[in-house]
């Protein structure tokens, strides 16, 4: 039993980092329609970047502060120079698509001219304190990326829900060419959900990189595959739906191949079979909304 | 002095050249109608004064030069465009259309304007959680009608607001907004295939032919033209 609490909740931690990796997926998808394949390296770029800060002397929070904004100018950028000049992703889904797998090899290629393959590494934002949760020790740092999860998720609902700008980001996603007819400059909506996405990569990052040990071009690689899966098992449009898909994929991917012993080497297998299971089920994903037509 | 004032509007898609130097104006406050059949180039007009595809020649717009502008900053000057096909924002509710419809305005009146968009149209108040994507034709029609009368716009452009809609509805729709525009002094730019009622409801228009303007005049002497009688209101003189 022990045992089994101390997967779970290095499961929900993992799961926790997966999800945020799935909302900045979510908030591009919901203001462009479309996903962003270079979220995974924007989130390390802001990794270093914060990496970057600490070595100049901030302390951890406000590096990662200063990451973020950074991260958010990063994102605003990328979309007002590469991804707009494309024109509307609507009407070509596919090119726009294949320039974000280009970004992924570009800021790759970028963060590795800058920063080189030297050892690096970033200290947990919880530090390596753990605390005792019915008999199983439990790492800060597990919770506090579950708690700085709920916090994020609860931030981008009130923005998506409760404020003039979110409305605008929910009216470009839905349909862009009304969008632009009832007043709402669309660029700049879009390069803000780019940038918002980007700060909250810069979060994910910054909590992945204890977990792996090293700061390299390629930590969030893996996790960019984990975010897509919360996203299609909760639903591309669903902030819920990346938050409980990440944390299934975290919990599923962790629990399960300790007690089945064929998973062991393949730990995907499991939360890979969830999603199968669930879309054969709910082809909108856990959360997502289905598209209602009517002519 | 004309409001809107439109010369030699040259436009299209790609190669293909649709409008061939079109000239038309709008009066403040008047309700004006293109008429034309289907590929004449109705809908390219539209787009084309409204900033949504590029053109060529001038568009003068409550007194200054626009052509090259943008949908969202044309909005904000006072021209609203209600597109074919009627544009709802389908994923979000009547009441967020008509709030987006609003986001240009800064005054404090949003609130009551609602409310009494919702006298006007009960149906849009008893839906206004509702996804705009689930109601029928005419009601999405009229909240796409209500979203560009909430910015307080001084020239409305109507693409063929009937599209799609059963005759009765139709009729509705039109005897609606023309109760509308009528109250609040808005212009009206419509373009529309259904002469009858069109030339009902402005009044002046225009015929358009292959990209061009054929004939013009007050509602009165294009329904007793023959020529128009024959092609858009299938009277035989």
């Amino acid at each position: 039993m022990t045992d089994f609490l101390r997967y779970l909740f290095i499961g929900l931690g993992n799961g926790a980092i997966y999800a945020m990796v799935g909302l900045g997926l979510v908030v591009i998808y919901r203001s462009t329609g479309l996903l962003n394949f270079a979220q995974g390296e924007m989130a390390m770029f802001s990794t270093f970047l914060c990496w970057q800060l600490i070595d100049l002397g901030l302390g951890i929070w406000f590096a990662l502060l200063g990451a973020m904004i950074g991260s958010f100018l990063m994102g605003s950028i990328v979309h007002r120079v590469i991804v707009a000049p494309l024109g509307d992703p609507h009407e070509k889904p596919l090119a726009v698509v294949i320039v974000t797998i280009g970004l992924f090899l570009g800021i790759n290629a970028l963060a590795q001219l800058i920063w080189g393959s030297d050892f690096r590494s970033i200290p947990a934002l919880f530090g390596e304190g753990s605390v005792s949760i019915a008999g199983a020790a439990v790492q800060w740092q597990k919770i506090g990326a579950v708690g700085v999860l709920a916090v994020e998720a609860l931030a981008f609902w009130l923005i998506f829900q409760k404020t003039r700008v979110g409305l605008s980001m929910r009216a470009v996603a839905s349909n862009a060419e009304s969008a632009a007819l009832c007043g709402i400059p669309v660029a700049r909506v879009l390069m803000l959900g780019w940038g918002m996405a980007a700060s909250i990569g810069a979060i994910a990052g910054v909590f992945w990189a204890p977990n792996v040990g090293s700061l390299d071009p390629n930590l969030m690689q893996l996790t960019l595959i984990f975010g897509f899966a919360a996203i299609t098992l909760g639903g591309f449009d669903s902030l819920v739906g990346a938050v409980v898909g990440g944390l299934l994929v975290g919990v599923t991917t962790e629990v399960i191949p300790k007690y089945v012993s064929f998973l062991e080497k393949i730990t995907l297998a499991p939360a890979f079979i969830l999603i199968l299971v669930v879309l054969l089920l709910r082809p909108e994903g856990l959360f997502g909304t289905k598209q209602v037509t009517r002519v | 002095m004309s409001l809107l004032e439109v010369e030699g509007l040259v436009a299209g898609y790609g190669m293909v050249s649709v409008l061939d130097g079109l000239s038309l104006s709008v009066d403040e406050g008047e309700a004006i109608v293109v008429l034309g059949a289907n590929g004449a180039g109705k809908t390219t007009t539209l787009r084309a004064i409204s900033g949504m595809i590029p053109s060529r020649g001038s568009i003068r717009f409550d007194g200054r030069e626009v052509s090259g502008r943008r949908p969202d900053q044309l909005l904000v000057a006072g021209m609203a465009h209600v597109p074919q096909g009627r544009g709802t924002i389908t994923a979000l509710t009547v009441e967020e259309n008509l709030r987006i419809g609003a986001s240009s305005r800064r005054d404090g009146d949003v609130e009551a304007d609602l409310e009494s968009w919702y006298q006007t149209f009960p149906r849009l108040g008893e839906r206004r959680d509702q996804l705009a994507g689930s109601m029928s034709g005419g009601e999405q029609q009229m909240l796409a009608i209500a979203r560009a009368l909430v910015s307080r716009p001084k020239l409305v452009l109507l693409d063929e607001p009937s599209l799609g809609l059963a005759p009765l509805v139709t009729s509705e729709v039109f005897s609606r907004v023309a109760e509308l525009v009528s109250q609040t002094g808005t212009a009206v730019l419509l373009v529309e295939q259904n002469a009858e009622l069109a030339l009902d409801f402005a009044s002046r228009g225009y015929v358009l032919e292959a990209g061009r303007i054929v004939a013009e005049g007050t509602a009165g002497e294009l329904h007793a033209n023959d020529a128009i009688r024959r092609a858009y209101l299938g009277i035989d003189p």
